[in-house]
């Protein structure tokens, strides 16, 4: 493996830049899509960014992916055509998932991801399989299980960390902590501050990284992807972010505090990143817009995609139910 | 043909299946304390010991059946099932459709149930229903050890979630099981006693006790027809209603709940296919919407016993439709 730098100051964030700005459009034009009627609602990770470009960069070919409803930033970063994702949001046929999951439990089996689910907690529930099969069948690779804070407050959380470290399986497990359990904030369900520390009473070592400084989570995950490899045992890693935009779209966030979601804007991952490299030097503003000009095309020629992909045939009601 | 009890020919149909693909585990609660016949034989990595908490145990199954390998899971007893009704129904019954078959979920999910044991209706509650009534899943429940060694292999080999239900009644009762390696398809009902006059449908221990109906019956010159389901889904509606155009009547016997038990969709399958046969109308026998009581009498009295059916199946010889 090549090595990387384990400064994040050392880390070459323009690529990074680029894969945010595609999610951030991406879910813009699934929002604008939303408000005009013409896309069913999802669920966003506007605002998250950064949490999902930072640990799926962190991973090789060969490690695998279970991610959940709050999915676009994991297969956008993991090279998941935008044009086949927004089919399947609009329920066509070219869609990923052949139309059948639209938003909520998008798997695309061939970059490894796998078994989304949008029953919360669902995820941590199947990850010690997927590893239980990498480490029974000798492939490579470790798990990277993406959840939210909603979910560390399931029991399939806790059920999940205790066998992975019973069991020593290969599991990253990432939450993204984004502060919002649906519509109810975290501090009305969870007994702790941060989920990475419910994870040392399993013996499985823990940090919180700062969830919106790309460059800071892709080094803490290369490092904890690293631990995970060389001990087969797992680790948590906790990206401390925000959900800008509601749990569902369309959602007013008339129960958001605004002053706590106005700090949180004010740390944008993509602001933050983006101003970093130009105060730096390492982008200028002309090779800054070119950026979002390629991001643009890319997701015009997305929705036109979608848009021209037809509706499964009538016969796909019943296909797919057994093997 | 050897004797053996249905919870040895279990053993046995895993012994060979796991001889014949390294693919194949079993996990589960206590499984590798109790079976060490196969810790033995195939290691501790491929028969664990699991904490007693059913979530966790499905869900791993679901991940593993979907990434190569091919579980078998033991819950000990079928109401703990619940704490794994999204593992199960959720994600091992709709994931593979809402993937667009990029996944399938080889496993078997063992579970005991039933009258016999008086451990009452935390431990004894038959929901095997529940899961006919879930899509993707497949639910089969023997009547003794040569179809549970034969239904096991079925399972296993099943790329498939397949509930395995095991009656508690039936678990050390030995019964003739053959020595080659013989597997009872999916689906496949089997003709436990062939009769001309009333179709009586069952599974699981209630086979028993429809035999001994039908013993009954035939001294009064009725001729009873057992059809033993042996699978609930699928279930073999075509040798039901081959069985029913015969005979002209049907009694369908099951231990669980008679409300929107089993019985109930075998019972609305015969009238909408094999109505202008019917010489009487359908009777289903079940246990009441109650749960099971773990005094012995009121535990019997729950299942639908001999003369019941016996009683049932008078009737309606008796009885013609207008």
């Amino acid at each position: 493996m090549t090595p990387h730098p384990a400064n994040p100051h050392e880390i070459d964030a323009r690529p990074l830049l680029e894969q945010m700005l595609l999610i951030r459009a991406y879910e813009e034009a699934i929002v604008a899509g939303s408000d005009a009627g013409a896309i069913p609602g999802t669920c966003t990770s506007v605002g998250q960014e950064a949490a999902a470009v930072g640990v799926v960069n962190a991973l090789g070919a060969d490690d695998v992916i279970l991610t959940n409803h709050r999915s676009a930033g994991h297969l956008l970063a993991r090279g998941a055509d935008p044009g086949r994702l927004l089919a399947e949001v609009m329920g066509r046929r070219d869609g990923y998932c052949k139309g059948r999951s639209g938003s909520l439990h998008i798997s695309v089996k061939e970059l490894g991801v796998v078994l989304t689910s949008t029953i919360v907690g669902a995820e941590l529930s199947m990850a010690p399989g997927v590893a239980l099969s990498q480490a029974m069948l000798g492939w490579p690779g470790i798990v990277a299980c993406f959840f939210g804070d909603g979910a560390a407050c399931e029991g399939s959380f806790h059920e999940s960390l205790n066998l992975a470290a019973l069991w020593n399986l290969p599991i990253l497990y990432v939450c993204e902590n984004n502060h919002w359990q649906a519509f109810v904030h975290r501090r009305e369900a969870m007994s702790r501050e941060h989920v990475s520390e419910w994870a040392s009473s399993y013996g499985i070592p823990a940090q919180t990284v700062d969830g919106n400084d790309v460059a800071a989570v892709l080094a803490a995950a290369r490092a904890a992807a690293e631990q995970v490899r060389a001990s087969c045992r797992p680790y948590l890693l906790e990206t401390w972010t925000y959900r800008t935009r509601g749990h569902f779209e369309p959602d007013d966030q008339s129960y958001v505090d605004p002053a706590e979601r106005a700090a949180w804007l004010a740390r944008d991952p993509i602001t933050l990143c983006r101003d970093r490299l130009l105060a730096a030097g390492a982008l200028n503003p002309s090779q800054a817009a070119a950026i979002d000009d390629r991001v643009a095309t890319r997701i015009h020629a997305a929705r036109a995609f979608a848009e021209a992909s037809p509706y499964p045939a009538a016969d796909e009601l019943t296909r797919d139910v057994y093997a | 043909m050897p004797a053996l009890t249905l919870y040895d020919a279990i053993g046995a149909a895993l012994t060979e299946e796991m001889r014949r693909d390294r693919h194949i585990i079993a996990f589960g609660e206590g499984i590798a304390t109790k079976r060490h016949d196969l810790v033995a034989e195939f290691g501790a990595l491929r028969v664990r010991n699991t904490p007693l908490a059913e979530g966790i145990i499905a869900g791993t199954a679901v991940g593993a059946a979907a990434t190569g390998l091919r579980p078998v899971v033991d819950m000990l007893f079928a109401p703990f099932l619940c704490y794994a009704m999204d593992e199960l129904v959720n994600s091992a019954g709709k994931l593979r459709y809402m993937s667009g078959g990029q996944f399938a979920f080889p496993l078997v999910t063992l579970a005991m149930t039933g009258a016999g044991w008086g451990v009452g209706a935390q431990h004894n509650h038959n929901v095997e229903a529940w899961f006919v009534h879930s899509p993707g899943l497949k639910v089969v429940m023997p009547s003794n050890p040569a179809d549970a060694k034969g239904l096991l292999k079925a399972a296993i080999r099943d790329d498939n979630p397949v509930l395995f239900f095991i009656d508690i009644g039936l678990l050390y009762q030995p019964g003739d099981v053959p020595l080659d390696e013989e597997v009872v398809p999916l689906g496949k009902a089997a003709v436990a006693r062939e009769g001309s006059d009333v179709t009586v449908v069952s599974y699981g221990k209630t086979v028993h006790h429809c035999r001994q109906a039908a013993e009954m019956l035939a001294t009064e010159g009725i001729s009873a027809e057992i059809i033993d389901l042996r699978s609930l889904k699928p279930w073999d509606a075509a040798t039901v209603l081959a069985s029913v155009e015969r005979t002209g009547r049907l009694v369908v016997v099951h231990e669980a709940n008679r409300v929107c038990g089993v019985g109930a969709e075998i019972a609305a399958v015969v009238a909408e296919e094999a109505f202008a046969c019917l010489k009487a109308p359908i009777v289903r026998l079940g246990g009441p919407d109650a749960p099971v009581a773990s005094s012995y009498p009121l535990e019997q009295a729950f299942v639908p016993q001999p003369e019941a059916i016996a009683a049932a199946a008078r009737r309606l010889c008796r009885r013609q439709i207008a």
